[in-house]
């Protein structure tokens, strides 16, 4: 197998460069030109504050959204959500936030989320104002199974951390020491689907709701 | 998929007396053209977007090998594997064997038409492997054991009765008909599979060079959980999918949600890099990606490399008066609407496929909203051309059009020619118009011929400027 495999690739190679008409790799000043080089694409124009174009535009997609004064708000406001969605007093926390104290009478975890978890509370590395989107990376954290597995998840968010657009999203990403992470989810609200005649129906495959606990800056 | 693209014509009459699949499509060209329209329009940038994201295109495909070479190395860097596929069968092997060896018997999917395009699910399920969709439209058309109509909904022509039935003889009842509890049921049904899964296969909307990532682009969330919560992750790709930068896919992602379903951005963007890392709770635990030629070598070289900077929006066949009336079944092959039109033949044998790009109007419309701008009726035109130097078209259309080119290239024989018709018309017609044409019956079947008055354009013409 190795061996097509090898084989596949010099053919698929060949076959390009003689496309291109070239007989064999780019010279290395093209190369290393083509990799200094810094996109500047174009960027739709902003000329809204961030939070609020963010708050609009994830409101705008089914997503709901609350501002917390400071961080050790969040249980309370995470318990309050739980009462009025009806849900065990029960969640799977990212680690990030296990310093925070939990109502006493909850079963909290930071482990993988299974089919039986209902409710997740995240921590996201920073939000998008362009199209009201969420970046959380999968880590011992916050894992990936927390975003999609549970019928509602909540998600914290510094307020700090909101940019306008992707590529500043993109940036945070490169100056991680510790590189990508093996998963990086953009989320825009709550999963949905049009594939039954067009009809946009919410909770398809990952959660029902997204909420935001929007920590003041 | 065996293609069936010689029979486009009589699919194509059955399809328009198909009163389910003429509801369905009603429904969808309405949504899709809609909102797509409004996107566009409160984008001011949109315009000047679709100009940068043709250019970039063309700046990568025209340096194609450099950057696969640095997104195999950033793959390789991440902890992910990179098999090199030249056609569907080697395809196939490739991950035929990376699912046995990891001894798999659940297999999930999140949409890929390259795996479509490969013929995969029927090679696996061939070696005892249980395959599911878990694209909510995908699954549908699994359930009913047809392949997709349309490259984004890939169930669009099924009505949500259609749907009740076969989830109804699927999962045993009690038959639901609202979209909701439909919905629900196959949350329920799908999220079972994806725990269980040895493997989940995507496709990848774009590969990033830079970080050695594959990104897919979704709604519902499908993609994710498949990839994981399956112990691999396999992601099929194109080769011509790859892009530079993450910032250089971003040009193509403000693009893609707006010309696809008419939003400013899909609920999920997912960047998937290598493996799970040895502190992650969840994951796959390999990451491999499977990158197809399978003719798109050969459309780099010749007239045909524009195509290749297709994103895959499906903004074509939205917009698509032939798609709209026929679905995208008729097509008989896995891409369907202009791109397949100009796809199909490329890949499976333009005689394969002959009445694809010769069932176009050339209105238009399609490259006038496609994203990157492929000028999809002149490669059309190209087909055609090509077809007619290999001789596949008809013998009575080639005697025909070498007549008219006799007649056409000698003036006085045209005119006198033009003359005769004109007469011969005129005494045909009754009350203003033609009910019937010899030798043109399919055209008069339907619409009635005017009757012309009498004399021909250049008579009137030259009486004109007499004036
Ligand atoms: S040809 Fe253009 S419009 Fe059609 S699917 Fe491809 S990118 Fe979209």
């Amino acid at each position: 197998m190795m061996q097509t495999t090898q084989n596949s690739r010099d053919a698929i190679f060949g076959a390009i460069r003689s496309a291109l008409k070239r007989s064999g790799p780019l010279p290395d000043a093209r190369r290393a030109e083509l990799d200094a080089n810094v996109p500047q694409h174009t960027r739709p124009a902003q000329d809204e504050n961030l939070l609020e174009r963010f708050i609009r535009t994830f409101e705008s997609r089914a997503g709901t959204v609350q501002h917390i004064a400071s961080r050790a708000e969040i249980p309370a406001a995470v318990e309050a959500y739980r009462a009025n969605m009806n849900l065990p007093h029960r969640a799977a926390v990212g680690a990030a936030l296990k310093d925070l104290i939990w109502p006493a009478d909850w079963q909290v975890h930071h482990n993988r989320a299974g089919t039986e978890e209902l409710l997740s509370v995240s921590l996201c590395i920073a939000a998008i104002a362009e199209t009201g989107s969420l970046m959380l990376g999968a880590s011992a954290d916050s894992p990936t199974t927390h975003n999609f597995v549970p019928d509602d998840h909540v998600v914290v968010l510094e307020a700090a951390s909101i940019v306008g657009y992707f590529e500043e999203a993109w940036a945070i990403l490169r100056q991680r020491s510790e590189g990508m992470p093996r998963a990086t989810n953009i989320i825009s609200g709550p999963s949905r689907t049009a594939d039954v005649e067009q009809t946009i129906q919410l909770g398809a495959h990952g959660p029902r709701r997204v909420h935001v606990l929007i920590v003041a800056a | 998929m065996e293609i069936r693209s010689k029979e486009f014509k009589s699919r194509a009459v059955f399809a328009i007396h198909d009163a389910s699949l003429q509801q369905a499509m009603g429904k969808a060209r309405d949504g899709f053209v809609g909102k797509r329209a409004q996107q566009a329009a409160e984008l001011p940038e949109f315009e000047a977007l679709r100009e940068e994201a043709k250019n970039l295109k063309n700046h990568i495909l025209e340096n194609l090998d450099h950057y696969l070479e640095r997104y195999e190395d950033a793959v390789k860097r991440a902890g992910g594997h990179v098999h090199w596929a030249r056609d569907a069968q080697e395809a196939r092997a490739i991950i035929l064997d990376i699912c046995k060896r990891v001894n798999a018997k659940t297999i999930t999917k999140g949409k890929s038409m390259v795996s479509e395009e490969i013929d995969l699910n029927e090679a696996l399920i061939e070696h005892g492997m249980e395959v599911v969709e878990t694209d909510l439209g995908e699954y549908i058309i699994q359930l009913a054991n047809e392949p997709p109509s349309h490259i984004i909904a890939p169930a669009v022509h099924k009505t949500k009765n259609q749907v009740s039935d076969l989830f109804e003889a699927a999962h045993g009842g009690p038959r639901k008909t609202e979209v909701a509890d439909l919905v629900n049921e196959a949350r329920q049904v799908l999220r079972e599979k994806y725990f269980r899964a040895d493997v989940g296969i995507t496709g990848g909307n774009f590969l990033i060079a830079e970080t050695g990532s594959s990104m897919i682009v979704t709604n519902e969330g499908n993609g994710d959980l498949t990839q994981t919560l399956a112990k691999v992750h396999i992601v099929t790709s194109g080769i011509e999918r790859v892009v530079p930068t993450l910032d250089d896919a971003t040009l193509f992602l403000r693009l893609l949600a707006r010309s696809a379903t008419g939003q400013e951005t899909e609920t999920y963007t997912t960047i998937s890099t290598g493996p799970r890392r040895a502190t992650d709770l969840d994951g796959p635990e390999e990451y491999h990606v499977v990158l197809v030629d399978n003719g798109r070598s050969k459309m780099l070289a010749g007239h045909f490399r524009d195509m290749l900077r297709c994103i895959r929006c499906g903004a074509c066949m939205n917009h698509c008066p032939v798609y709209g009336s026929v679905g995208g079944h008729a097509y008989g092959w896995v891409y369907p609407g202009p791109m397949g039109s100009v796809l199909t033949p490329l890949i499976k044998g333009l005689d394969n496929a002959y009445d694809l790009p010769n069932a176009c109007t050339l209105n238009g419309r399609c490259a006038s909203v496609c994203p990157v701008k492929i000028p999809l009726p002149d490669l059309l035109r190209e087909l055609r051309h090509l077809q007619h130097q290999q001789e596949l078209s008809p013998v009575m259309q080639r005697r025909a059009l070498k007549a008219w080119r006799f007649v056409a290239t000698r003036p006085k024989l045209y005119h006198a020619g033009e003359w005769i018709a004109v007469r011969v018309l005129k005494l045909l017609g009754r009350k203003g118009s033609i009910r019937r044409l010899p030798f043109a019956q399919a055209w008069t079947d339907v619409r009635d011929l005017p009757t012309p008055e009498g004399q021909t354009f250049l008579q009137r013409w030259q009486a004109q400027r007499g004036k």
